[in-house]
């Protein structure tokens, strides 16, 4: 194992992190907390509770995970797509690490970003709604997967944009979509037919209810539902990933 | 076994079908300075990418230091350095950063000593906090060679060094190149600087549209393929060559002064020393000869010229 290795890589990646701190984590953390003025003190005192939970509360876990999976896709498909951009790429493919350092590396890092900011927006989100955790280490191990495969994912699409607006075609045209209907706002049990059958093909519908359940003990899906659907996500990225550096896809001509 | 990279059969056909590099076999010999010349699209740069990994091969095995580039990829690569041609370096990091990122990026611990020195013989410590992108072509250049050095390799590549670079960096890098080779570093270099080769390199290959068509020691090439030359400053001009010098195939100036004798240096006889008797037989008294030797550059020229 290359530890120098991944640790340069790391140290690399935090090292823009912190370079772009206004960028990469206050922001992210501010427009959160607009959602938490706006839905939860303002429009959510005059809403009913869903789920015997009051709807400032209820919406955390679904605006966290939005936060979660577009930081950590658009962190790291960035940090691998600019070195392939600017051609910096050469000595990491030159240097003797293999890819699971490269991605423990990279990935790690936009891990370690995306936590952060989860940890941020828990704590701001606690200045203007009242809620408390019912399963603390559930949280914690859903915040942790969720930024790990998300990671992962947008490595991936970092490998495989090869302009600037590929890099940001997904993050906006899919995942923001998916997890506004994916039950961020509301429980998808209140949906109409066939609109709440369609919903269980939504994967963030998983790990929306997952970190609910961890939050309040009461999601839309069974928690060992949500549990396999986010490992199934992390093996999907897993198995890209492996792939990727197999056949050298878009990496090496 | 002498040499430190075996080359064997190696192809590269692009996935546009271009075949960049036809079956080439070399060996590098442990501590040399090795020149790869060819004209622009040769395949240089492609060969020397695949020997670090940054292209996959077609076809045929490569060996360092006894090892195969795949199988023992580890091993290889910290063996290995790369100055590439393009100057792709980072932006906002410093120059001491990224010289360290790339020192830990090949596995080796952190040793600051080394990096301050390696900064100070290319004459970047006093830049070791800029930013890269504050910095000109040349720095950046040096840059690029600090890094590739950055972990101590035992191979280096320097993938046309000096295009660009201003005439006295070129010295300090043809300097350091020295100085590398005396601590035992064997040094691949591309250039289209002939006398850059001429000046540096212990062998030559050319390779002309991914064929290399010859390896050889330089100054035997230069022998061997460099015409030599014998001009004749005569005391009082002539009007013909005389009859009796004929066989020597001689060319006289414009002005009737001087005679050009040509000849082959490997030869045992030269036919000098029977030139100079039979110009004291015919009376022609002369003030002066030079002996001149086609450079590699001429050389260069007549094997790749026009045929790109
Ligand atoms: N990624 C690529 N895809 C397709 N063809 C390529 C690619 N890279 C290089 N080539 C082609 O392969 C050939 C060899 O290129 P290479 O860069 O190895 O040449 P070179 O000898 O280094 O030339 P130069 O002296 O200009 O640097 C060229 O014809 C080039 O157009
Ligand atoms: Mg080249």
């Amino acid at each position: 194992m290359n530890i120098h290795g991944i640790l340069a890589i790391y140290r690399f990646e935090m090292a823009r992190t912190r370079r772009t701190l206004m960028q990469s984590i206050i922001s992210p953390v501010l427009s959160t907390s607009l959602y938490f003025i706006v839905f939860g003190t303002a429009i959510g005192s005059r809403m009913g509770e869903i789920d015997g939970i009051e709807y400032g509360a209820y919406i955390i876990p679904g605006l966290l995970m939005l936060s979660l999976l577009s930081e950590s896709i658009s962190n790291a498909s960035f940090g691998i797509f600019f070195p392939k951009f600017s051609g910096t790429i050469y000595e990491v493919l030159s240097a003797p690490v293999s890819p699971l350092e490269v991605v423990i590396g990279y990935v790690g890092a936009a891990a370690t970003k995306s936590v952060m900011i989860g940890t941020l927006i828990l704590l701001t989100a606690r200045i203007f709604v009242d809620y408390s955790l019912d399963h603390p280490l559930w949280v914690i191990t859903f915040l942790l997967l969720t930024s790990i495969t998300f990671s992962m994912f947008g490595f991936i699409i970092g490998i495989w944009a090869d302009d600037f607006q590929k890099l940001q075609l997904i993050p906006l045209m899919v995942i923001t979509p998916l997890t506004f209907l994916g039950g961020a706002f509301y429980s998808i049990t209140m949906l109409p037919e066939p609109w709440q059958s369609l919903s269980l093909f939504n994967p963030v519908v998983y790990l929306i209810s997952g970190l609910r359940w961890a939050f309040y003990g009461a999601a839309d899906v069974n928690l060992g539902v949500s549990l396999s659907m986010t490992l199934l996500f992390l093996f999907l990225c897993l198995s890209g990933t492996w792939w990727i550096f197999r056949t050298g896809y878009k990496l090496k001509q | 076994m002498n040499s430190i990279l075996s080359i064997r059969d190696v192809s590269k056909t692009y996935a546009s079908g271009h075949a960049a590099l036809k079956q080439i076999n070399l060996e590098i010999e442990r501590g040399e300075i090795f020149a790869l010349l060819g004209p622009n699209g040769a395949g240089k740069t492609t060969l020397i990418s695949i020997i670090c990994g940054i292209v996959t091969r077609s076809a045929g095995e490569i060996l360092a230091d006894g090892r195969d580039i795949d199988r023992e990829y580890r091993d290889v690569r910290s063996l290995i350095g790369l100055v590439p041609q393009e100057l792709s370096t980072d932006a906002f990091e410093s120059v001491w950063d990224t010289v360290c990122f790339s020192r830990g990026l090949f596995g080796k611990a952190p040793n600051t000593a080394y990096i301050e020195s390696l900064l100070k013989q290319l004459s970047l410590w006093e830049k070791r906090n800029s930013r890269i992108l504050a910095l000109s072509g040349g720095m950046k250049r040096r840059v690029m060679i600090a890094k590739a050095l950055s972990h101590e390799p035992k191979i280096l590549f320097l993938d046309e060094p000096t295009a660009g670079v201003d005439v006295e960096l070129r010295r300090d890098m043809w300097q350091m190149v020295r100085e590398l080779r005396e601590q035992g570093v064997t040094i691949i270099l591309t250039t289209h600087y002939i006398e850059e080769a001429e000046e540096m390199a212990d062998r030559i290959g050319v390779i002309r549209r991914g064929e290399l068509i010859l390896v050889e020691d330089k100054n035997e090439l230069m022998n061997k393929l460099g015409r030599k030359e014998l001009r004749v400053q005569l005391q009082s001009p002539l009007e013909v060559v005389p009859e009796p010098l004929a066989e020597f195939n001689l060319s006289l100036s414009e002005d009737g002064q001087t005679l050009t004798y040509h000849f082959d240096a490997q030869h045992e006889h030269t036919g000098i020393a029977e030139l100079i008797r039979r110009l004291g037989q015919q009376g022609l008294d002369f003030k002066d000869l030079q002996s001149r030797q086609s450079s590699l550059e001429e050389i260069f020229v007549s094997l790749v010229g026009d045929q790109r």
